[in-house]
């Protein structure tokens, strides 16, 4: 490694004169600036080109995570949802519904290990991530919580977000696709009102539809209002509370994982 | 709001350049950023002075360049510019319509001295 500047590649630094000018190792620009060109002696702003994605390092994490998932052929979603619209009861559930499936859950929450312990005590292993005053998980952090778990080949892995339906939508972590939850509480609306989170979404679970008869609530027009931001959507009607709708889950869950297949042993 | 820790993205990226390209101080951060992106452009603006404060980028005046917002109708089965992501189709009227564009958070170039 060049000890100079600390770049990748050794080479040359002996040369007499200060850098005024762009010192790219390995990519040297001459080209760039307001004149297009550098002369020596004249002094100018320079213009770089970037055309970086400004997610381009969780990019980089959520590439490394993704590749570990592939090669274990590991099925992982990221489950999205409003704080409340049932997220960790429908996990305790979809775990005991999968039986000896294997399966590793990463929870995202701003404080307590509640939801992890929550868990646990299913038998199924977790992490829990705190983000303090974080919104979002990143994919740094699941890349973390990911050497804490034993991820079996063929598992399925779950990671639970922070509860909000901006942020997340802005971050890929490596999962396979993220899966929305929406509790029939919330207002037919709700898809229209933060459509960012419905449209990144593969599918759609309304969930707690034992309560719709109580809530004066057109599930249609969920699903509706669902299609209008993501025509693509998948949409599963459920109750983790009663199990109704959770043999399509499972069955939704078996089908991809079955999909993904191994790129390389381990 | 996660302008905040975009805006320290942004920071990560101008300093890693900075180190190859040997730069002191960035005047001008230009940014692209999409119709639909998760971005509210005043919370990035609030936050840029904050994210850059004690980096090369201190002081940078911040320029955003807005890019439209695309999309497939699925009933007309055109790729057509629309302002919200749920807007009907201004060609047909259809409202099934998936975005092929407009997600972007890049940044563009900077000026630098």
């Amino acid at each position: 490694m060049c000890t100079v500047c600390g770049c990748g590649t050794s080479h040359d630094h002996d040369h007499g004169h200060d850098h005024a000018h762009g010192h790219s190792h390995g990519e040297l620009h001459f080209g760039h600036g307001p004149a297009g060109a550098q002369v020596a002696g004249m002094s100018q702003a320079r213009l770089i080109e970037i055309e970086t994605d400004i997610l381009s390092k969780n990019d980089r994490f959520a590439a490394a995570n993704r590749q570990v998932l592939q090669a274990r052929g590991a099925f992982a979603v990221n489950l999205v949802s409003s704080p409340g619209s049932g997220k960790t009861t429908l996990l305790c559930k979809t775990i005991e519904a999968l039986g000896d499936q294997p399966l590793a859950v990463i929870e995202g929450d701003q404080q307590t290990a509640n939801d992890a312990e929550r868990i646990r005590a299913t038998g199924a292993q977790a992490v829990q991530i705190n983000t303090g005053k974080g919104c979002h998980l990143d994919a740094h952090m699941v890349g973390h919580a990911m050497e804490h778990l034993d991820i079996a080949p063929g598992s399925v892995l779950f990671i639970e977000n922070v509860g909000n339906l901006v942020c997340p939508a802005g971050f890929d972590l490596g999962e396979d696709c993220k899966v929305a939850v929406l509790s029939v509480t919330e207002g037919e609306d709700k898809p229209l009102k933060y459509p960012d989170m419905f449209t990144v979404s593969k599918l759609a679970l309304l969930n707690k539809t034992d309560l719709a008869p109580h809530c004066d609530v057109d599930l249609d027009l969920y699903e509706a209002n669902l299609r209008r931001v993501n025509p693509g959507i998948e949409v599963l009607r459920l109750s983790a509370r009663t199990g109704e709708g959770m043999r399509e889950w499972i069955a939704w869950l078996r089908g991809n994982l079955g999909r993904k297949v191994p790129q390389a042993a381990e | 709001m996660h302008e905040m820790s975009l805006c320290q993205s942004i920071r990560e990226v101008i300093e890693d350049r900075a180190r190859a390209d040997g730069f002191a101080a960035v005047k001008t951060v230009r940014l692209e950023i999409g119709r639909f992106s998760c971005v509210e452009k005043q919370a990035l603006e609030f936050a840029f002075d904050a994210a850059m404060r004690g980096s090369v980028a201190d002081g940078a005046r911040l320029e955003i360049r807005d890019l439209p917002g695309r999309a497939m109708c699925y009933d007309c089965m055109k790729e057509v510019e629309i302002d919200e992501r749920f807007s009907p189709c201004p060609l047909c009227g259809g409202t099934m319509l998936m975005p092929v564009a407009g997600d972007e958070m890049r940044i563009k170039n900077l000026e630098v001295i």
